[in-house]
């Protein structure tokens, strides 16, 4: 019997920015329209790149995410001075000529600090992502290859992560594990992150399984890896990456509240959640300090954001 | 229908010790309760020692977790860090939490669904266009950045409501902070509800309906919404327990003291039987949260009750 | 006459271009009459009688030409509000899949009580009553019992047979069954084809029946009308166009169907597809398919030649067809 889907995790929800309805033809009709000039069906990953290079929300969301990797890596790019060195007598000032965002309360230059902060948010957003993606895919794949009591184990396994409210899981582990590095913090969201990848990659297994062309080679006698490879994998790959997508900006956005909460990352790593929590209780004051932290953190999510959603617009063609 | 209630509460007793007992092993084991307990002075060794007692921190772990499980199913939670037992805590924080949540839910129902309806319905219009970049917006602009935001424009600067709530935390003062949390959950509902909307939209019993003659009100009330609500009823259901949970972040944006007020503090005192006794709470209200939303999926979809 | 569509035109926006998918339509259906529209699938049957029923998607889809009388009133022109009054209560439709097309959420007496709810303001006590009586007429065994089940609760056959009787309930002058048959087992098809047949001769209604299966034309149909890429191509008396069609597309339709007397000879199939409606070739649509085929086909359009009284080709060379066909 079809089983609701108790945890429907919110960033599966995230719907298609309808591309074109114009396509809807919810007619039989449809059938003819639906090939290329050549008249012979594109296959899924051509047909989406094509639909992506011409997708103005893609094109903004990529660009965005290549300059912040770019400055992730090189902050230098962008600014010479040093995000550590602070001036105290400067405190909480406006903007003055070569710091156009003003001061912190510590005096440092807010500007720098916020090309610096970019570093720990990609930092963490990537590797999380990379982690978790690894992970779930890993084992949800094999929870839905082989099925039986693997599969059951492993889904009671994440109902268990998914019973952990994120946020306070987050205050209870990393107030007791913690380190200046970025790895307990990227630790913990690989560890409660998986199980949302996991069920996507049990669920596309089990859906790619299905076809015809896997029943066929099973047929001919395909064994277990081989299938899992070069037929299953490929197939079930394309919802995993729309998911870690979209999942990657929620992960900065997510680190940024654990280090607003104190217990994230901690200085003097320079990061956009100490930094919105230093600036928040001067707010009356100097609200400049929150702005621009909270508007890079907020952009860089929506990227990511963006750019999952584009992608999965482009490889679920029957929402088109 | 009553041995799907039955399995599905029996999944759940995994869940809830594995949960639990993940949570258990973090504070007990990873962390100290008794050190954390004197702060920055050495602990006294034989305060320490009846403390260790008192916790049966001297037994093996899983010995600790089922003496601990065993006290809270007769209702003794431990004492906090003030010495006050944490159910007392509970009684004060839980009620205002409840409120919190309440406001944020009713507020994503209403707002949530009201959005998505007339999005899914004028689906490619500019205005459908315009909601799914702001629901965009919403979702990626973290909550207590927005928590902040809407405090300083709503409370400094205009000044329509007070900023900080105050202990009795009334449902009026309650409305900002609600907004503030069900605020990425509403963008999520305004897109789930646009979504499903628009699939529907161009069912085959939607054409039915139209065929059949019904009047244009009658046709999205009681053959679109109906069937349209079912995944979105189930996000809402799930998404009760994710704010109680999550209402630690507004609730310290707005000096509310409620749950996520006096776990915080628990946490940052590392008191291990309030910070363990609060979330026990928390997972119990998901995983019904969760129990009472597959039900309410099974009233709402009759190929469910009758599978 | 009871129905009359006249030179409609209907269009779709994709996004590949404007998608002309009705192109001039005229036909023509009178109380007790049963008119077959034949194609296959993008040939604008369907599209057609959605035109008809006004239950077109719009966007994407526009009537850009025509109109369609029914009982003296263009349809057409008449207010939206006007025009639902009209759909339900005098013409009503019977679709393909009656699992998708029925609400899976409420009860088939729901369903069909709803009809007597909204055109006629019973209470839903009796429109309940109604229900059961409806589903009893079309022979649903226990229908006291089935009344308060769900859609999914009932096999495919009985499916239908409450689509059916959902079209009958008000007793509507007009039927359009889009291929009610096509979703089910091959045992149950002539059942449910009978049913229907039967209902229309005791209610004395005029029926279209959309449908790619000529098998089950033969049967049931007065005329037939042939439609390819969104215009009628033949259109004529059920037994004329069996036994000598007059368009090279019929023809190939009929060729295509497997018969028990050609047993051991290679099946034919109309070589090639049906056109891109978003570019129709110029001149007889069907020309890049058509074995008759000649320079004219290529550049000329051709209009429905008058073949006989009751009988219409758009073939310039429809008298040969007609003879070869004979010969």
């Amino acid at each position: 019997m079809p089983e609701p889907d108790p945890y429907q995790n919110p960033k599966e929800a995230v719907a298609p920015t309808g591309a074109g309805g114009a396509m809807d033809l919810a007619m039989s009709e449809a059938e003819t329209l639906e090939r290329d000039g050549t008249g012979r069906p594109r296959s899924l990953w051509s047909d989406a790149w094509h639909q992506l290079r011409r997708n103005p929300v893609f094109l903004v969301s990529a660009l965005l995410i290549v300059f912040l990797v770019l400055i992730a890596i090189w902050p230098q790019i962008l600014t010479s001075a040093d995000p550590l060195r602070c001036d105290l007598s400067k405190s909480q000032q406006g903007s003055a000529p070569g710091h156009p965002f003003g001061y912190d309360t510590q005096g440092c230059d807010v500007y720098t600090r916020t090309v610096y902060g970019a570093r720990a948010s990609i930092t963490v957003g990537v590797c999380a992502t990379l982690g978790a993606a690894l992970l779930g895919s890993l084992l949800g794949g094999l929870a839905g290859f082989f099925g039986g009591w693997w599969d059951g184990v492993l889904s009671r396994v994440a109902d268990v992560f998914f019973g952990i409210p994120v946020v306070l899981g987050g205050l209870v582990f990393l107030s007791v594990v913690t380190s200046s590095t970025v790895w307990p913090v990227v630790g913990f969201i690989v560890l409660l992150g998986w199980p949302q990848i996991a069920r996507i990659a049990r669920g596309s297994v089990i859906t790619a399984k299905e076809h015809d062309y896997v029943q066929a080679a099973r047929a001919l006698g395909a064994g277990g890896g081989r299938m899992l490879l070069r037929h299953v994998g490929p197939n079930a790959v394309a919802p995993v990456i729309v998911v870690a997508t979209i999942a990657l900006g929620t992960y900065i956005a997510l680190e940024a509240t654990l280090s607003f909460l104190g217990v994230g990352l901690r200085p003097p790593t320079v990061s956009w959640g100490i930094d919105i929590s230093n600036a928040a209780p001067q707010i009356r004051n100097a609200p400049h300090m929150l702005l621009w932290p909270a508007g890079a953190l907020s952009i860089t999510v929506l990227a990511f954001i963006m750019l999952g959603d584009a992608v999965r617009d482009a490889l679920d063609p029957k929402l088109r | 229908m009553g041995r799907y209630v039955i399995r599905r509460l029996l999944q759940m007793v995994p869940v809830f010790i594995g949960s639990t007992f993940l949570i258990f092993f973090m504070v007990y084991a990873l962390g100290d309760p008794v050190a954390a307990l004197f702060g920055d002075k050495a602990p006294d060794p034989a305060t320490a020692a009846r403390i260790r007692e008192d916790l049966h921190l001297d037994e093996p772990l899983w010995k600790q977790y089922l003496l601990y499980m065993g006290a809270i199913f007769q209702g003794d939670f431990g004492t906090a860090f003030n010495g006050q037992p944490v159910t007392e805590l509970m009684a004060s924080a839980f009620p205002v939490t409840l409120r919190l949540t309440l406001v944020a839910i009713v507020i994503e129902i209403v707002v949530g669904i009201t959005l998505g309806v007339v999005s899914g319905l004028k689906r490619g219009r500019p205005l459908d266009t315009g909601l799914l970049v702001l629901t965009l917006v919403v979702i990626s602009v973290p909550t207590f950045v927005s928590g902040y935001l809407l405090q300083f424009l709503f409370g400094v600067k205009w000044g329509w409501v007070r900023p900080s709530v105050s202990s009795e935390a009334r449902l009026d003062e309650l409305i900002l902070p609600g907004v503030v949390l069900a605020l990425v959950s509403l963008a999520y509902v305004t897109r789930l509800s646009r979504t499903s909307i628009a699939e529907n939209v161009r069912a085959d019993y939607v054409r039915t309906a139209v065929a059949k003659g019904l009047p244009r009100h009658r046709v999205i009330t009681r053959h679109l919404l109906r069937n349209s609500l079912i995944p979105v009823v189930t996000f809402i259901g799930a998404d009760i327990g994710a704010l109680m949970g999550g209402a630690i972040v507004t609730e310290r944006i707005f000096n509310i003291h409620g749950v996520g007020y006096q776990l915080y503090q628990g946490i940052l005192r590392n008191n291990a039987p309030t910070v363990v006794g609060f979330v026990t709470i928390l997972v119990i209200v998901f995983l019904v949260a969760n129990l009472l939303v597959d039900l309410l999926y099974a009233v709402l979809d009759p190929r469910i009750r009758y599978a | 006459m009871l129905l009359e569509v006249r030179d409609l035109y209907v269009e779709f926006r994709t996004r590949d271009g404007v998608a002309k998918a009705v192109n001039g339509v005229s036909y023509s259906v009178d109380a007790g009459e049963t008119l077959a529209v034949l194609g296959e699938s993008g040939s604008g049957k369907s599209v057609t009688a959605q035109a008809v029923m006004g239950i077109l998607d719009t966007p994407p889809g526009r009537v850009s030409g025509g109109e369609v009388l029914f009982r003296g009133r263009d349809l057409l022109a008449l207010k939206e509000d006007a025009r639902r009054t009209v759909r339900g209560a005098e013409m009503a439709m019977i679709f393909q899949d009656a699992l998708s097309a029925l609400n899976p959420v409420l009860t088939v007496g729901d369903q069909l009580g709803e009809m007597f709810v909204v055109h006629r303001g019973m209470s839903k006590k009796a429109a309940r009553a109604r229900a059961v009586e409806l589903m009893d007429r079309v022979r649903i065994p226990a229908a006291a019992e089935r009344v308060g089940q769900y859609p999914h609760q009932f096999s495919g056959g009985m499916r239908q047979r409450i689509m059916i009787a959902m079209a009958m309930a008000l007793e509507p002058a007009l039927i359009i069954a889009d291929e009610p048959t096509t979703a089910l087992d091959v045992t149950v098809q002539a059942q449910v084809m009978e049913l229907l047949a039967e209902l229309r001769r005791e209610l004395g209604m005029g029926l279209i029946l959309i449908t790619h299966d000529l098998g089950v034309v033969a049967d049931v149909a007065d005329r037939i009308a042939v439609m390819y890429a969104g215009r009628i191509v033949e259109t004529a008396p059920v037994h004329d166009i069996y036994k000598a069609p007059a368009h090279p597309y019929t023809r190939g339709l009929l060729d295509s169907i497997p018969r028990l007397d050609h047993k051991g000879r290679e099946l034919y199939a109309i070589k090639g597809l049906p056109p891109n409606l978003t570019a129709i070739p110029p001149g007889c649509p069907f020309h890049p398919r058509c074995p008759r085929a000649r320079d004219v086909c290529r550049t000329d359009l051709p209009p429905l030649y008058r073949v006989s009284q009751d009988r219409r080709s758009a073939c310039h060379f429809w008298e040969e067809t007609v003879d070869a066909s004979s010969a």
